[in-house]
């Protein structure tokens, strides 16, 4: 089972990113279940979410303490909250970065670490920073966690318009920044 | 057909599918969402005929609820935390007229501290009422147990509580498999009361009893009660051959049989207690779960009889009686007297602090060496509560 550990801050739709994993996982035919840590819900704040991804039914409904994958939609937050705890030796971690990530102060992780510019990829297809879903677009090229048609169904069954049409152009120039290498 | 569903999606779309003719609803995190999407059904015209209410308190829930169910009406509410203490008295009206209201309750602590977060102590605070409680461990088992509530309640003449965790349950995304709207149609009858409030055909509903008869009255509710201890499993079998799925019913244990230590909780914790069941057999212990699904009525002979063969029963629950210990743990104590078996109380998650897997190994290694004591609160943060101790005026004494 992959366990994904989202975070970011309130107004970001982190929450929004984790169900639309569960529910592209979903569409793969695999199991998933995505839910966020709540509380802190105000725009601005620190928040989580999670999901999981597994070929058996997920019967754990307790949040994510050891994650494969970290995905981080505010790369502020990147020394201000112990984002890290938990994670695997030979996790992932995709940053919302405009930079390398061999300049983010990370060197100490054992992790893969990359960065996507997804503020911007999501500043230019919809209009504001919803990192979400070119961070998803990344998570698709950078692992089989999850296939980018099922992300972009998921997208067109959640959003609709110009909203969808933006996001799924989000997904694939996500994954066009992890193809590319770029910013690994 | 399975979907990917919102726990609160799930639920309230199956509720429509129950044909509720009336809901009143007052909003109130975590079952805001549940309400919210049946009035969307109710505006669209999707589910019809039926009145939404947008009350003005709990109170005026409930109250709305039991009116509309003395005409004949089948009636849905749902609620959490305060706003179950402020409906408690139109909670208790309702069973004692016995009018098979359903309301799903998103379970939620209790304040003071205020907190949103899961814990069972709403629930448990209306344990005596004469409501019926059921508890889902996931949301397909929510979405189940609201079929078989609406038919349970409407046979017996009892209101039906169908308990889910807050935020855990009712905010998750996981897989449903919503029933379809004919095969409810085919396990639910449409609602037919043997008396109901008619102008053309009047009748008193509600008058005051006196001593003379009062005894009997709450005599009939307990009475009824135990007739749901039949009913109950008799429903889940016949929702079990209808839709092919184990949901509902009194007890369930999991790898139970010949386990020396059994884990016994409600609702969504069992997940994560038959994954730590599941590795710690790996290891070789001989270690079960027993979920209790209908905590009211108590299925005593069942939890007995589930329970007598263990060598320790630890029972883990979200809600405790203050001075005296675990809520959950008094009635297994019960079920469980005279065979000698050791139950041991673990008060866990209040608030919404997580449970996990890991952190209830150690409480299984203690039962294991014979260590754990009768009542624990798991993860408490000992320093921060003696030191608010040593501060009390009466701490030196």
């Amino acid at each position: 089972m992959h366990q994904i550990r989202f975070h970011g801050r309130g107004g970001q739709g982190v929450v929004t990113s984790a169900e639309l994993l569960s529910t592209a996982a979903f569409l793969d035919g695999r199991h998933a279940q995505a839910f966020p840590m709540f509380g802190s819900e105000r725009t601005g704040a620190p928040i989580q979410a999670f999901c999981r991804v597994g070929d058996a039914p997920i019967r754990a409904h307790e949040p994510i303490v050891r994650p494969d994958v970290l995905i981080v939609q505010d790369a502020t937050l990147l020394h201000h909250v112990d984002l890290f705890t938990g994670l695997a030796a030979d996790g992932l971690v995709l940053i919302n970065s405009p930079r390398h990530a061999a300049g983010l102060g990370l060197a100490d992780l054992a992790a893969d670490v990359r960065t996507v510019p997804a503020s911007a990829i999501a500043t230019e297809h919809l209009g504001r920073s919803m990192p979400g879903t070119a961070l998803l677009g990344a998570l698709a090229a950078a692992t089989s966690l999850v296939s980018r048609a099922s992300l972009v169904s998921a997208v067109r069954m959640r959003f609709t318009g110009a909203v969808a049409d933006g996001n799924v152009q989000a997904i694939d120039d996500g994954w066009t920044a992890i193809e590319a290498g770029a910013y690994a | 057909m399975r979907e990917q569903l919102e726990g609160s999606q799930a639920v309230a779309r199956t509720v429509a599918r129950c044909r509720p003719e009336v809901i009143a609803a007052y909003p109130i995190s975590p079952q805001t969402h549940i309400v919210e999407a049946l009035s969307r059904l109710v505006a669209s015209g999707e589910l019809a005929p039926c009145e939404f209410v947008n009350v003005e308190s709990e109170f005026a829930a409930m109250s709305v609820a039991i009116g509309a169910t003395a005409t004949g009406a089948r009636s849905y509410t749902a609620t959490a935390s305060q706003g179950l203490l402020y409906m408690a008295e139109a909670v208790y009206n309702a069973s004692g007229l016995g009018l098979p209201i359903v309301m799903t309750i998103a379970n939620r602590a209790i304040g003071a501290p205020i907190n949103i977060w899961n814990d069972h102590s709403d629930s448990m605070s209306q344990r005596d009422s004469g409501w019926i409680q059921l508890y889902a461990e996931s949301n397909q088992e929510a979405v189940d147990l609201h079929v078989q509530a609406f038919r349970l309640a409407e046979e017996l003449e009892l209101p039906v509580m169908v308990c889910m965790d807050g935020f855990v349950l009712t905010h998750a995304v996981e897989p449903v498999d919503l029933p379809p709207q004919e095969a409810i149609d085919a396990f639910l009858p449409p609602f037919a009361p043997r008396q109901f409030l008619d102008p053309a055909d009047p009748v008193t509903i509600g008058a005051m009893v006196g001593p003379e008869a009062f005894m009997e009255v709450r005599y009939l509710m307990h009475a009824k009660q135990r007739l749901a201890l039949a009913r109950i499993p008799a429903l889940a079998e016949e929702f079990a051959a209808a839709f092919g799925r184990d949901s509902g019913g009194l007890v369930r244990g999991y790898r139970a049989d010949d386990a020396e230590i059994v884990i016994v909780a409600l609702g969504s914790l069992l997940g994560s207690i038959e994954d730590l069941v599941d590795a710690r057999r790996e290891d070789g212990e001989r270690i079960g779960a027993l979920a209790i699904r209908c905590f009211r009525p108590a299925p005593l002979e069942q939890i007995r009889g589930a329970l007598m063969g263990a060598r320790r029963v630890v029972v883990v629950e979200k809600a405790f009686a203050a001075g005296a210990g675990g809520v959950v743990g008094q009635d297994v104590r019960l079920a469980l007297q005279g065979t000698g078996v050791p139950v041991h109380d673990v008060i866990a998650g209040l608030g919404g602090r997580p449970v996990t897997a890991a952190s209830l190994e150690p409480v299984v290694a203690q039962a294991a060496a014979g260590t754990l004591p009768d009542l624990m609160f798991l993860d408490l943060r000992h320093d921060v509560v003696e030191r608010e101790l040593a501060r009390l005026p009466g701490a030196a004494a």
